[in-house]
């Protein structure tokens, strides 16, 4: 039965100043699905550049994105999350029509 | 009313008996000698109907860890046992399962590990896992074995350590000896119903349990805490014996003595060979030598202002190490007993010595031969450092 998920309560905002009574015992994660809040965007070299025009919403790329970075409002893809996008190229490898493409992560182009 | 029975059983026996009364709502386990009586009668124990644990028959010891593991993250009260080769098999799971900080009880049955293959009494499994993070427990006789297998899950469960209770192989573990069992419902009501701090099975209240942790400070304060909480739990494992005393009517000590309160030589020594030393004790006592001995139960955390405080005013001390350090100065507790006499000032010569490995026979003349080598050290005799006993 869906439940309607929890609010999260555990504020790790000060975690880098943890002392080591701070963390929960065994290091057990008190809320899961928390990666969300952890941004990992920093660790790319090269960025997908998505051009709508040619997007024919076929979900291909949100399927298997690996980082979940590919936002979907109302059954149409509407950005790429550059917070959690990784640079794999993975969803440029699978696009079935030239929809994305990987350039350099210092490229101007968007 | 606590009701105790007198029954002549082997240590196994009394351990599987302890474990029925638990009533661990899991356990995962593999069957090795000198363990195999414990898992096996106890097996028998939930076929009959007399236990509802869900019994696992896993295909390895590395298996029943990693089960044990789980089933504890889950919330589970869970127990297992091995031996030797079985808890070095387990060797990649005991520090996860401290690290995780899952209340998990495994008896250890002391056997040496190969080469050369022998499945007889010794320490070396054990020692071997005695920096992890495991509360480790030594039982002299059989009633310690059944006492400590008891107390281990509300150690456990209150300190969110595991512990691992061991006992001599063969020589507690299939010899039959006199002692008592206590009636199950007393068991019932000292080891309470587990409540666990977190469930993986809650799904109301999802958690993430084996998180990775590389950067940064965050695996060294995680390892802090499992270092601040073993330590913590030395005062609670004495809190517990006692209570345990209450109902039995057998003390629990971390270190217990006989004829320290005047001895000049006194002899160090974990498990079943403390037997020896007491006898060999009480029969120079007896003509008139200034002789003590000394035993540990609780080995990790180590008792150590308790052992330098009960060993300040003899001459010399020799322990006896049931297992090497290859390569270091000593066995591993003559190792730990130098380290705390130092560490509280207490300038005590201590001659280190190794016996028993592999079963090989702890004769009363070897303890009585080192009481005769003390003698000779606290007169100014020289010592020779690690010497092999009876070899």
């Amino acid at each position: 039965m869906a439940k309607e998920k929890a609010v999260p309560t555990w504020d790790v905002s000060d975690f880098d100043n943890w002392k080591t009574e701070d963390f929960p015992i065994g290091m057990v994660g008190l809320e899961a699905g928390n990666s969300r809040d952890y941004a990992t965007g920093g660790w790319r070299s090269d960025r997908p550049v998505w051009d709508e025009s040619k997007c024919k919403h076929c979900m291909l790329c949100w399927v298997i994105c690996p980082d979940s970075a590919i936002e979907v409002v109302d059954g149409k893809m509407t950005a790429i999350n550059f917070d959690h996008c990784k640079g794999c190229g993975v969803c440029v490898g699978e696009c079935r029509f030239d929809a994305l493409k990987m350039v350099p992560e210092h490229s101007e182009e968007a | 009313m606590a009701t105790q029975t007198t029954v002549s059983e082997t240590g196994n026996s009394f351990v599987a008996t302890a474990y029925r009364q638990v009533a661990p709502e899991a356990l995962f386990a593999y069957p090795i000698t000198p363990q195999t009586t414990i898992v096996e009668e106890f097996a028998r124990y939930v076929a009959n109907g007399k236990v509802k644990t869900e019994y696992v028959t896993v295909e390895s010891e590395h298996s029943a860890m990693s089960a044990c593991i789980g089933s504890a993250a889950a919330g589970a009260r869970t127990m297992t046992a091995t031996s030797s080769q079985g808890l070095a098999y387990m060797w990649e799971e005991l520090p996860i399962a401290a690290g995780l900080r899952l209340p998990i009880v495994m008896v250890n049955t002391n056997r040496a590990i190969g080469a050369p293959i022998n499945i007889h009494c010794d320490h070396s499994d054990v020692m071997a896992a005695r920096d992890l993070g495991w509360v480790i427990l030594f039982a002299e006789n059989a009633q310690e074995a059944y006492d400590h297998t008891i107390m281990a899950i509300r150690i456990a469960e209150e300190n969110d350590l595991p512990v691992m209770p061991s006992l001599d192989g063969f020589i507690t573990t299939h010899s039959i000896s006199r002692g008592e069992i206590m009636d199950d419902e007393t068991v019932t009501k000292f080891v309470g119903v587990h409540q666990p701090k977190h469930s993986m099975l809650d799904s109301d209240n999802p958690t993430m349990v084996g998180g990775f942790s590389t950067l940064g400070n965050t695996y060294m304060n995680i390892k802090k805490a499992l270092r601040d909480a073993i330590d913590a739990s030395l005062p609670s494992i004495k809190s517990i014996g006692d209570e345990w005393a209450a109902q039995t009517g057998r003390s629990f000590d971390h270190v217990e003595t006989f004829g320290m309160e005047d001895a000049d030589e006194a002899i160090l020594v974990l498990g079943s060979a403390a037997g020896n030393v007491r006898a060999v004790t009480r029969k120079l006592r007896g003509e008139g030598r200034k002789v003590g001995m000394v035993k540990l139960r609780t080995y990790r955390p180590f008792p150590a202002a308790e052992l330098a405080d009960v060993l300040k005013g003899c001459k010399s001390v020799a322990v006896l190490d049931r297992s090497d350090s290859y390569g270091a100065i000593a066995g591993p507790l003559a190792i730990d007993t130098m380290a705390a006499l130092f560490k509280a000032g207490v300038d005590v010569k201590v001659r280190p010595y190794i016996y028993g490995l592999g079963g090989a026979d702890v004769k009363l003349e070897f303890i009585e031969s080192v009481y005769d080598d003390l003698a000779d050290l606290s007169d100014g005799g020289l010592n020779p450092g690690l010497t092999y006993l009876g070899i």
